[in-house]
């Protein structure tokens, strides 16, 4: 990765490149960002999300170079660095860090009053849209977890931000106050022009605010793009487990038919069919099957495109409630689906422990074994 | 009640005012270094601030003594003033008060300021703030009550010191004749009336001023967050 020879990016795009060890952890990471909108930074915790921040913010300094539009936060090319409290970054910390003897209004009024520049976001304004008004005299030991983030997140607009860095700032939250911080958050989202670097490691969240995602995992990048774009590419990843209910099965390649570009993989139940893999024959491969591509049927259905109709036994049927949806769990012989239904569905069939069923799967998607 | 007793009590009384203010000076940087520093020899820079609470005042004394005396810096630094050392004075009984409630002092703030932890200073330091602005921003605000035990101790212990007063100040009336080394006076000379006074007016000194060092530290846990 080169430091020295890096284009400028373009006026409102942010750069950064960041490269060393901390202890035993080793961050090596570039990613280019647009100006504007919500980036999440997501991936497993302890994959250096934090740690990112925390070099963007100059809290930590690591080798590498740090661009924010026109302006140079790092430079190691340079040996250009700036101290924290000369850039302007507003940073929401993980838990509340509200100043214990300040009230919320001095809370906010500590941001306001060093700002130095003038400001965009005027007191009111920020009151107005984080509802804050009725909290100002409060001590920031009176109020919730919720309104702690809040105030945080306030005290960061006050202070003027170019960046507005985010770090997991629901993680301890209760659902109910994530719930309502989420809204905040897209309120800001429709109404300010500041960028925002979101960490999580909850797709969901992600997927809720992001226009722009970096996935992260072992201090490295793993991909970063347009939202839609890489959170089709994430089913393909053990990262998304979270996300998308699914199985795995192990597997060996039995045979390769390149008439129809076709491989047939053969694990305990049976006998896969999937598209054409890179994989020699009698090598083991790891398929990963999502809930929601597998349909259950009570006779073998006939004339039908699903090449995988695999036979099996339910072996639990769990209804999810306020939803539509139900999941059955399904014995292949050796092996076990999941496959996400209607409860309609499931009382229309008399799924129960115990009915014989067929599997049909429409997707598959599949890794190598040796890769986990 | 007797006018001999007044003397050594404001004597007294000005001697730990003065030792405590020079104490919060000097010990608040040596507290925020010893807390903030990653400095391998800080723990042994730690030591020595600390040597007072295991020294015999007797040993700190006769140091102090050779230290202030016609040949050493403070006979140095007396000369520069005209004088010819700094035993035996007030200024003399100051410097000594200061080294031997140092460790009284530093030790609250530093653990107050250990107790803040890095959050508040990032937090401070995102929002513009500078490391100097931090200090009295963040640092001092939130390690009020390591000031407040820091100054109650240092100010109570110079109070009831007396090896080190006696070596380095010896017992003269009005200018090193403190309280200790008054009611030690009043014994040797049989005035128990006024050593009942003194010893028992120290004795509520202390009473109290430890019930308010407990009454602190329970308000200051309610404190933290």
């Amino acid at each position: 990765m080169s430091v020295r020879h890096a284009p400028r990016p373009a006026p409102d795009e942010i750069d950064a490149v960041f490269a060393g060890t901390l202890g035993s952890f080793r961050l090596d990471i570039a990613f280019r960002i647009p100006g504007s909108g919500i980036t999440a930074v997501f991936g497993p915790s302890g994959s250096g999300k934090t740690t990112i921040l925390r070099c963007i913010a100059g809290l930590q300094r690591l080798a590498g170079r740090c661009l924010i539009g026109s302006e140079t936060w790092q430079d190691d090319g340079n040996g250009m660095f700036r101290e924290p409290h000369e850039r302007r970054v507003g940073y929401v910390f993980q838990e509340a860090s509200l100043f214990p003897h300040l009230s919320v209004r001095g809370n906010l009024r500590y941001a306001a009053r060093r700002a130095g520049v003038a400001p965009v976001l005027g007191f009111a304004a920020v009151v107005e849209m984080l509802g804050l008004g009725l909290l100002l005299e409060r001590a920031p030991a009176a109020l919730s977890g919720g309104e702690r983030q809040r105030v945080a997140v306030g005290r960061a607009l006050l202070s003027q931000p170019r960046l507005l860095l985010l770090d997991e700032p629901l993680s301890a939250l209760d659902q109910g106050a994530r719930e309502e911080i989420i809204s905040y958050f897209e309120v800001l989202h429709r109404e300010l022009s500041i960028p925002m670097l979101y960490v999580s490691h909850d797709l969901a969240e992600v997927a809720r605010l992001a226009d722009h995602l970096v996935v992260i995992a072992g201090g490295g990048k793993l991909a970063d793009g347009p939202v839609g774009e890489i959170l089709e590419r994430l089913d393909l990843h053990p990262t998304a487990e979270r996300f998308e209910a699914g199985v795995v099965l192990d597997a060996r390649v039995a045979a390769h038919d390149p008439r129809y570009h076709l491989s047939r993989l053969r694990h305990h139940g049976g006998v896969i069919t999937v598209p054409l893999v890179e994989a020699e024959v009698g090598e083991a491969v790891r398929l990963r099957i999502r809930a929601r591509d597998v349909a259950l049927a009570t006779r073998r259905p006939r004339a039908i495109s699903i090449r995988n109709v695999l036979p099996g036994t339910v072996v639990e049927v769990s209804e999810q409630p306020n939803s539509a949806y139900a999941e059955a769990l399904v014995d292949i012989g050796g092996g076990r689906l999941r496959a996400r239904i209607t409860r309609e569905a499931a009382a229309d069939l008399g799924l129960r422990t115990g009915t014989r069923v067929y599997a049909l799967v429409k997707s598959i998607s599949f890794e190598h074994a040796a890769r986990h | 009640m007797s006018a001999a007793l007044w003397p050594p009590i404001l004597l007294t009384l000005q001697l730990a005012s003065v030792t405590t203010v020079i104490l919060l000076a000097v010990g608040t940087p040596i507290a925020w270094w010893l807390a903030r520093s990653p400095h391998r020899w800080k723990e042994a820079v730690a030591a020595v601030v600390a040597l007072p609470l295991v020294l015999p005042p007797t040993v700190l004394g006769f140091y102090l003594l050779i230290a202030l005396g016609p040949s050493g810096p403070g006979g140095w630094l007396a000369g520069l003033f005209g004088g010819r050392s700094l035993a035996f004075t007030f200024t003399g009984l100051v410097i000594g008060s200061v080294c031997y409630s140092m460790p009284f002092v530093v030790q609250p703030i530093r653990d107050a300021f250990e107790a803040v932890g890095d959050r508040p200073f990032d937090v401070a330091a995102t929002l513009r703030a500078s490391p100097w602005d931090r200090f009295w921003s963040v640092a001092v605000p939130l390690a009020r009550p390591g000031f407040v035990s820091g100054a109650v101790l240092g100010f109570a212990h110079t109070v009831g010191e007396f090896g080190v007063v006696l070596m380095i100040g010896g017992n003269i009336p009005s200018r090193t004749r403190v309280l200790s080394v008054a009611v030690y006076e009043f014994v040797e000379t049989l005035q128990w009336r006024e050593a009942h006074l003194l010893a028992g007016g120290m004795l509520l000194f202390a009473f109290l001023v430890i019930l308010a060092m407990r009454l602190l530290e329970r308000r200051s846990v309610r404190w933290r967050p």
